[in-house]
């Protein structure tokens, strides 16, 4: 499913954090938001999952508006994994993905044989079948964060909003969780938007990159296009020297950071 | 590990509930039979059956203690309920009915007409319900701000029962000389309750725990945090506005005929969830069962200790419930 914005602006009270945003995502494309902290790409992910209301503009989901759809039925194309979420003690890994089918099922019925072969799927492909029975507060980080995408897999969504789903990781399951995605990517051409803020990560898994500052998309293009040292100096005031990475996919080394005023020297 | 894996397991859930059923049912026969009035549980069932009005046994037992009993249960599973729903639409452990200031609107509503306005007495538990949810729709319009968050909410319950609480406490300074008489609303007890009060409440409980069953799905999706609830495709606010509002009346409903009985509410939830795990769909049945059992074991006790005398039920549960709550505590954190 392809995914618009159109001059989409919003903000909480009188503050605007995002500022006329147009962008599309195509259908199976990897599309990452980067940008400096407050830049307002969180934001952006909350106000196309619906989270946030927008105060201008609009979300088209193949050419529907996102925010005037019944929200049941919206969760069944599109799937969004915040970056905060809790869970009680005792929840295993199996009932949060069965959670995952709750936009499908219907009022006092529980889980039909479609359900179950969904989750299963699901398990499966993230590789939690053996973990299913444990307790999510048992498990490391990187399997949590697959249980918690798996739950969104389970909504079966053409879509999936990710914000930041790296974060608090180590380097290996920082690149557990992006395979995954990217495995995701190819075998049900998902459409994925995400926060990332590792940009070698982001520039190695995603098809394009867009970067955000001051409530505004200030360049958008495929990875060789955005890691440059001009570009990087401008969204994210630092010097960084370009190396050409494994597969042609460039690599950046931050050197200095050039921040004009503010409290740095 | 192989604890908790017993622990999901359907065997051991279906086991658990089989043994709050027969606790419940334990604390009812108990109620029954226990009291000044000895009579053997055959000697009840024929004294109940043949109804003759004139029988001084069958006055005691239908008119006194069957409402009583009744009455303790219902309103120890609404209670129980109650904060069952709290904690998770708060996500917070300490909530309780009395943290959405149901218990101190309820309470100095009470108070007022006992003290105050005594010639209203016989208004007295339409007079603490409103109370009890007047206080709790404010609670909720003063959380309000595009949306209520669980702490603003939790903050502004404990700010505005503080406030209702000194009023209270001035109320009862200036009427010290018939403070004794009500003390048996401000601790929460059964003494005197009969039919006339059960009917008053039994839809609003009976109610509030069927509109409870229905939300529980949604209440444990609720439980994931309100971003991975709103990408469920749940409506938050409002199904968060049902949740407390079914909770406010279980509350508010078992507030103004026991008055202000608090420890069921905020500790019943924690056990059964200790013993039977969090997903609401079983935990809201698991709380109805064990605390309706613990209200009316409670109250048997209250009327057994000190005969001829009787304690209140909410002395008597905060005296019991604490050691054995903190038994379950410590058992079940070492094996996790």
């Amino acid at each position: 499913m392809k995914l618009e914005m159109e001059g989409l602006t919003a903000g909480y009270g009188g503050k605007r954090v995002l500022d006329g945003i147009s962008l599309s995502v195509k259908k199976g494309e990897i599309l990452t938001l980067i940008g400096p902290n407050g830049c307002g790409k969180s934001t952006l992910l909350k106000t196309v999952g619906r989270i946030l209301r927008p105060q201008g503009g609009c979300v088209l989901l193949d050419g529907k508006s996102v925010h005037s759809m019944n929200t049941a039925e919206l969760a069944k194309q599109m799937a969004l994994l915040p970056q905060t979420h809790s869970a009680p003690e005792d929840l295993t890994v199996e009932q949060l993905v069965r959670y995952g089918r709750f936009p499908h099922r219907k009022v006092f019925c529980g889980l039909d044989s479609h359900d179950c072969e969904v989750v299963e799927n699901v398990l499966g492909m993230t590789r939690l079948e053996g973990l299913r029975k444990r307790n999510l507060s048992t498990l490391s980080g990187g399997e949590r964060q697959r249980a918690w995408i798996a739950m969104t897999l389970a909504q079966e969504p053409e879509v999936l909003l990710l914000d930041e789903p790296t974060t608090f990781l180590d380097v290996c399951c920082q690149f557990e969780v992006l395979e995954l995605i990217r495995m995701l990517n190819r075998t049900l051409n998902l459409t994925i938007l995400m926060v990332l803020h590792d940009l070698n990560l982001a520039a190695r898994c995603s098809h394009r990159l867009a970067a955000v500052k001051n409530a505004r998309i200030r360049y958008c293009g495929p990875p060789a296009e955005i890691i440059r040292p001009e570009v990087l100096e401008d969204v994210f005031e630092i010097k960084a020297e370009i190396i050409d990475g494994p597969d042609h996919i460039p690599c950046f080394i931050p050197v200095a950071s050039c921040k004009k005023g503010g409290d740095g020297k | 590990m192989n604890w908790s894996r017993i622990r999901t397991g359907r065997a051991w859930r279906g086991g658990v509930l089989f043994l709050l059923v027969l606790f419940a049912c334990v604390a009812f026969l108990a109620g029954m039979r226990c009291g000044s009035l000895e009579l053997s549980f055959g000697g009840i069932l024929s004294t109940l059956w043949k109804g003759s009005a004139e029988d001084v046994n069958y006055q005691i037992l239908w008119n006194i203690r069957l409402p009583r009993v009744l009455l303790g249960g219902l309103v120890g599973a609404a209670l129980a309920i109650s904060g069952a729903i709290l904690q998770g639409v708060m996500r917070n452990p300490l909530a309780a009915p009395g943290i959405i200031g149901v218990s101190a609107g309820g309470g100095l509503a009470g108070i007022l007409i006992l003290l105050v306005l005594p010639q209203f007495s016989a208004l007295l538990i339409p007079a603490a319900f409103c109370g009890a949810l007047a206080t709790a729709v404010c609670v909720y319009l003063l959380a309000w701000k595009r949306g209520v968050n669980p702490v603003r909410l939790i903050l502004s319950g404990v700010a505005v029962a503080s406030m209702l609480g000194a009023v209270s406490s001035t109320v009862l300074i200036l009427n010290a000389e018939k403070v004794a008489g009500i003390l048996d609303f401000t601790v929460g007890s059964l003494s005197a309750r009969s039919w006339e009060q059960l009917h008053l409440v039994k839809w609003y409980l009976f109610g509030g725990a069927a509109a409870a069953m229905a939300l529980s799905r949604k209440l444990n999706i609720l439980t994931l945090g309100d971003e991975i609830a709103a990408g469920l495709g749940i409506h938050v606010e409002r199904v968060r506005f049902l949740l407390l509002a079914v909770s406010a009346l279980l509350a508010a409903a078992a507030v103004s005929v026991v008055g202000m009985l608090g420890f069921v509410g905020l500790i019943a939830p924690h056990m059964v969830r200790l013993i039977l795990g969090s997903d609401y769909r079983l935990l809201i049945p698991g709380c109805a069962l064990f605390g309706a059992g613990m209200v009316m074991a409670c109250d048997t006790v209250g009327r057994m200790v000190m005969e001829p005398m009787e304690l209140p039920v909410g002395v008597i549960m905060a005296l019991l419930g604490p050691p054995f709550f903190l038994y379950l505590l410590r058992r079940g954190r070492s094996e996790t």
